[in-house]
This record gives C-alpha cells, structure tokens and sequence, in this order.
C-alpha cells in the first residue's frame, strides 16, 4: 500500500448533474453472469474508486461505460447519449471518455509524442501543429516531456502510465476510467503515476477508478464501492467504508488486503 | 542529450583485460573453428570440400571461358560459352520485342529506377509524392511506353478521370484537412464519385459516341505476344508484388472480420485460391477461360496470366498478413478503438503498420517466390528470362549450350531475389522501435 500522503479532505465539489446512468445492467461472457443487475449514477466531478476480488466484474463494469464491452440488459447512459448498437452514438462517447489500461496499450510503433497527437488529429480533426502543443501541455503535466521524441519501448512503466494517462486527456475527455493502473508497475514506479491521478483529481475530473491502492482512495474518493460476483455490495463514502463496513464480504476482502 | 559533460571514464581498480587467446583473430579462431578436435577436424573437411568445388568452378566461369565472337566457332569448348549468352542478350532481355523499340522498355526502366533513388535518399522532402507518382502515375505510362499504338481519349472522359483522382485526392490528403471548405467537400464527396463513375461506365454508351476525342499516338504497339525475356518477368512479377499485397491485405482483414457474409467469401476465396496450383491457374486462364467469354471478347493473353498471378499470390499474402494480425495484442485494438478511432482508422494507423512490420520476412519471402513463380508462364506460352534461354539454346545453331543458359538465368534470379532479401532486411532495422 502506498500512501498518498494528502489529507482526505480538500474535496472539490460534485455537481448535480448526472454523467453516467446504469439501470438494472446485465452482462454474460457465454453462460457466466458477469454483471447482475448492476445499477448506478455517477455526478460530474465525482470519483469513484471500485474494489473487489478478481472476477467480481469491477473492469467489465467500467468497460461498458464506453462500450469495450456491450451489456446485454439495462441502459446505459452516459453524458445524455443512451449506449447501444449505434456507431455513431459509440464513437461520439468513446471521443469524451478517456480510459487507462492496466497493460497500458501504448502504440509501439509511435513515438510518446505521436501517440498523443493521433487521435487528436484523426478523431478531432486539429492540425497537427495544434494537436502536438497540446500533447506537449499534458506531457507537461504528466512531468515527462523530455521523453517526447521517445518509443514506448524506451520508457519505464511508470513513464509510460503516465504517456498513457497524458494520451487520454488529449482528447479533453469529460470522464476518465482508469482499469487497474498501476497493477502491472514495479513498487517504485507506483506512487509517480498515483501522483498524476491525484492531481487530475483535484482537477475535478469525473473519475472512475479501479484499483487496490487504498491510500490513494482515502485520499480522492467521493464514494468507495466493493464488487462481489457481479454485484455493487457496498457503495459509501470513504470514512464510512473502511470503518464500518456493512456486508460481511467487505469486511473479509477489507481485513485481507490491509492485513500488510 | 546536446551540451551535456560526459563523465569522465575511469579505469576501475579491479579492471582486467581479456586475455589475448579469447580476443582478436587469434581468439575468434580457437572459438569458432578449432574448439574441440570434432569442430577442428569439420573445418577442415569443410575447407576440402571447397578446395573441390570452387577452382574449377573458377576455371569454368572465368579462367577456361570465352567470351568474344559472335558464333558457335568461337568457343573452344574447355569452359563456358559466354559467346552464346552475349548473342542472345537481347533476346534474354527484352523476348521478341522489335529492335527499334528497345528504347521504350530501357525508358521504362529509367523512370523506375529514378523515382525508386529517389525514395532511397535519406530525408528526401517530397517522398510521398514520389510514392504517388509511383503507385498512380508511373503504371499509366510505363502502360503506353510498352503498349503503344493509338490511343483514342474523350477529352470530357479524361477530364473526369482526372477530376476523380484530383477530388479523392483532396479529400484523403492530409495536407487540406484543417481547411474550412473541407467539411462540405467531404459531404459532397459521395455524390462526385458516383457521378463520375457512373459517367465513366455510361456516359459514352448513353451519347453514342465519345465526345471530343483526341487521338493520341506516339509510337507503334508492340503486341504482347512479342514481349518476353526478363522484361515479362519483370512485369508480371511487379504487377504481381504490387497487386497482391493490398488485395492480401483486404483478405486477411476480412478473415478476420465479424461480418460472417465477409468472413465467408474471403475464406472461401483465399482457401480456393490456396489449393491450386499455380500451373492449373495459368492453365484455367489460357484455355478455359476464354470458352466462357461471349463471342469476340477477347482478353490479352499476358493480362490474362497477370490477372491468374495477381489473384493466387493474393491468396498466401492474406494468410501471411493474417498471422501478423492475430500477432497484436487485443489491447492494441482496445485502445484505439477507446480514443474514438473507427475500424478502418484503428486498422490503418495502428494495428497494420505493427502487424505488416512484424511480417516483412513473410511478405518479402512471397514475393521471391512469386518471382521465381513467374517462369511457369511458359506452359501457356509466354517466354519469361528462362523461358528465353530455354528457347535460345535449342536453337539448331546452339545446341549444347543450356548449361550456360541455365547458370546465367539462375545467376539473374539470384540477384533479384537476394536484392530483395537484402531490401526487407533494411526495412526490419529501420522500422524497428524497440519491444
């Protein structure tokens, strides 16, 4: 665990306004019940961060928020665009959620700087001049722009996390999912990318986040949820969360990665 | 980094050198060839064996050959005939094509080999255009450098045609798209193209005759029949290499693709393609195709074989650009499709250039093999460089010379091919990125 080092309090505010909508979501892989009855509302400028066991279905929750995965039940709404077989309803939401992968998924044929542009130029429409001094500002932000110039090959984990998190805000997002993050980074490298998630938090960035890291949950969470064989069985705010519990399930998956 | 002081490199103080017997000539020596008595005892056979092959071969390519005259009599007969090579060269090159004419072949060439240095040059400017004058413009006239004769064009036909490359040009083209008209043109973009394609199929049919013609005609026509030597390998195998990568690439994308309509009619195309062989194909298209054509359709003969070889080397690329699809990962996919990028751009700027770059050993390998494929035109009467050499020496005033045939078309091959092998070699280091 890896404690983020910041008091919980200095929040900023969540607006009334709902960005994503889950109604009554179902979901099978073939016969297996991923998602049951999933349903949930999350406000602009919330964070919420999702714990569970392996297999509890946390990434394929987030992952229908822009539709890698298609539900098969329940409605899913995000930003006021229902998701469903649409083209051009995916493509218009994929465009405004940014996701950060567990494996990080950066283009290894690209340098850092043309993976940030890319999108930017081919899904905007910028020129690439412009495309590229924004990438510049959030590689900036992400405290790597030195590495511009550089393949992904080239970096370290943690240094391509944060190409990888740079990436998705390029395209100015109005939601971010980050699917485990720092799951697959050397202990060392995990408090660099924890740190620009922190900040994009006090950004006041719509943030769903999937991830173990408990301290940085202390630190950022508006609502802390524990996933269990398909369902949300626990959903409060960080205080109440890990120090009274309700479900039994939460406590036992609690007790067991805070025992270190 | 620039401007940076390098540290200065200190002899550590437990530094020692490598002693002399593992280092240099010496070194390389004991490692590679005389580690243990069996290695030694290989090498030395190894070196007998060339000591048995390579001096005469010597003596029989060089020292004991003859190279000038311009008969049989010239050849004393102790090594080669390089006689009977330098008498049919230009059979060898360039088949039956009219002496007078050779030029329009060697221009061809010219062109080619000046744009393709062109590309080679390290940080040339304007690369791309070179690229699209290759692809667009240079097949158009290395068509009626070789072809020739009259060509009559309407004059509102062309200019559609023109118009059509110009259009699609500016809406694909990089370089307009941050101007403001470009949202308009893209959505009138659908109705040109129709338009102009339905002019090109209809519209001379529909007048009754071809508006404003012109008459071009610059040089003879050379009927195909007459081209041969390397010139119709050449052909048939640029056209070959140039048509079956994209068309394997299509295939493999739609193998792979979830339309099962899509799925369906690329497998059953490549697996067909795949289980024949490539005489039969070349048969099919000289013999029985034209049965099934109406009565005075006639098909060239060459175009008939280019269209056989394109189409069966489209097959095994498909397959080969497959194996580099299935070798990225989903995430790659995942990702691109996250950042809004649609199928065709996700494919296009992302999963194709790592899957093809990974399979460039692949490609490179189908295309040495088509080329070498290319020399079974024969059997549908076509004579390719071998071919040629095959003719030449059963020749009544040559017989007995296919030995030097064979070695010369062997040797032409071989550089072709190696040129090639060397080529992707290149491109596999320059495009490597690390991982």
């Amino acid at each position: 665990m890896v404690e983020a080092g910041r008091a919980p309090a200095a929040r900023s505010p969540v607006s009334s306004e709902v960005m994503i909508e889950m109604r009554n979501v179902h979901k099978w892989f073939g016969a297996f019940h991923v998602l049951r009855d999933v349903s949930l509302t999350v406000h602009r400028g919330e964070r919420i961060v999702i714990c569970g066991p392996s297999g509890s279905g946390k990434s394929t929750l987030i992952r229908c928020i822009n539709r890698l995965e298609d539900h098969q039940r329940g409605r899913i709404v995000v930003d006021g665009t229902e998701l469903t077989g649409n083209l051009k309803h995916i493509e218009k939401i994929r465009s405004e959620v940014g996701i950060v992968f567990q494996q990080f998924n950066l283009f290894p044929h690209l340098t850092v700087l043309e993976n940030l542009a890319l999108a930017p130029i081919w899904v905007r429409r910028l020129p690439r001049r412009e495309a590229e001094e924004t990438a510049m500002k959030y590689l900036e932000r992400v405290r790597i722009p030195e590495q511009a110039r550089k393949y992904p090959a080239q970096l370290s984990g943690g240094q391509q996390q944060r190409v990888a998190i740079a990436r998705a805000l390029c395209m100015n997002p109005k939601i971010m999912l980050f699917d485990e993050p720092t799951s697959a980074l050397d202990p060392e490298m995990i408090k660099e990318v924890l740190d620009v998630m922190v900040e994009l938090a006090e950004s006041g960035m719509t943030m769903l986040v999937v991830t173990h890291e408990m301290g940085f949950a202390r630190t950022v969470a508006h609502r802390m949820m524990f996933m269990d064989e398909g369902q949300i069985v626990e959903d409060s705010p960080p205080e109440e969360f890990f120090s009274r519990p309700r479900s039994e399930r939460t406590k036992l998956f609690l007790s067991q990665i805070l025992r270190h | 980094m620039a401007g940076r002081a390098q540290p200065v490199q200190q002899e550590h103080p437990l530094a020692l050198r490598p002693s002399a017997a593992t280092v240099g000539v010496v070194g390389w020596l004991r490692q590679k060839l005389f580690s243990s008595p069996l290695n030694a005892a290989l090498t030395f056979l190894a070196l007998y064996i060339l000591y048995l092959v390579i001096p005469p071969l010597v003596r029989w390519a060089f020292i004991d050959a003859d190279w000038v005259g311009s008969t049989r009599e010239a050849c004393r007969r102790e090594g080669a005939c390089w006689v009977f090579i330098r008498v049919w060269f230009e059979r060898l090159m360039y088949g039956l094509y009219p002496r007078e004419e050779i030029w329009r072949i060697n221009a061809g060439y010219g062109l080619l080999v000046g744009a393709g240095a062109l590309l080679v040059v390290p940080r040339f400017p304007w690369k791309h255009w070179v690229g699209v004058f290759l692809l667009v413009v240079y097949p158009v006239i290395a068509f009626y450098l070789f072809v020739g004769g009259s060509l009559t064009v309407s004059l509102v036909t062309l200019a559609v045609i023109l118009a059509l490359i110009g259009g699609t040009a500016v809406r694909l083209a990089p370089a307009f798209r941050d101007r403001a008209w470009i949202a308009g043109w893209r959505r009138a973009y659908p109705v040109f193209a129709l338009g102009a394609l339905a002019w090109l199929a209809l519209g001379e049919r529909l007048l009754g005759s071809a508006p404003l013609t012109v008459s071009v005609h610059l040089w003879p026509m050379v009927e195909t029949r007459l081209w041969g030597g390397l010139f119709l390998t050449l052909v048939i195998a640029a056209v070959g290499i140039v048509g079956s990568l994209p068309l394997g690439i299509l295939l493999a994308l739609g193998r792979r693709s979830e339309l099962p309509v899509v799925r369906g009619i690329c497998v059953a195309f490549i697996e067909v393609w795949r289980g024949v062989p490539l005489i039969t194909v070349l048969f099919m298209a000289s013999n029985m195709f034209p049965l099934f054509m109406p009565e005075g359709v006639n098909f060239d003969k060459l175009l008939r074989a280019l269209l056989g070889v394109t189409i069966f080397a489209s097959a095994y690329m498909a397959e080969v650009v497959r194996g580099g699809l299935q070798a990225i990962p989903k995430g790659q996919y995942e990702a691109a499709e996250a950042l809004g990028l649609g199928y065709w751009r996700t494919m296009g700027l992302v999963v194709l250039p790592q899957a093809l770059k990974i399979v460039i050993p692949g490609i490179v390998n189908n295309f040495i093999g088509l080329f070498k494929d290319t020399t079974l035109v024969l059997i549908i009467g076509l004579f390719d460089f071998l071919g040629m050499a095959q003719a030449a020496a059963s020749n009544a005033n040559w017989l007995g010379f296919a030995i030097e045939g064979y070695v010369f078309t062997g040797f032409g091959f071989w550089l072709f091919c190696f040129g090639m092998s060397r080529y992707s070699q290149h491109l596999e280091r320059a495009l490597h990125t690390g991982r």
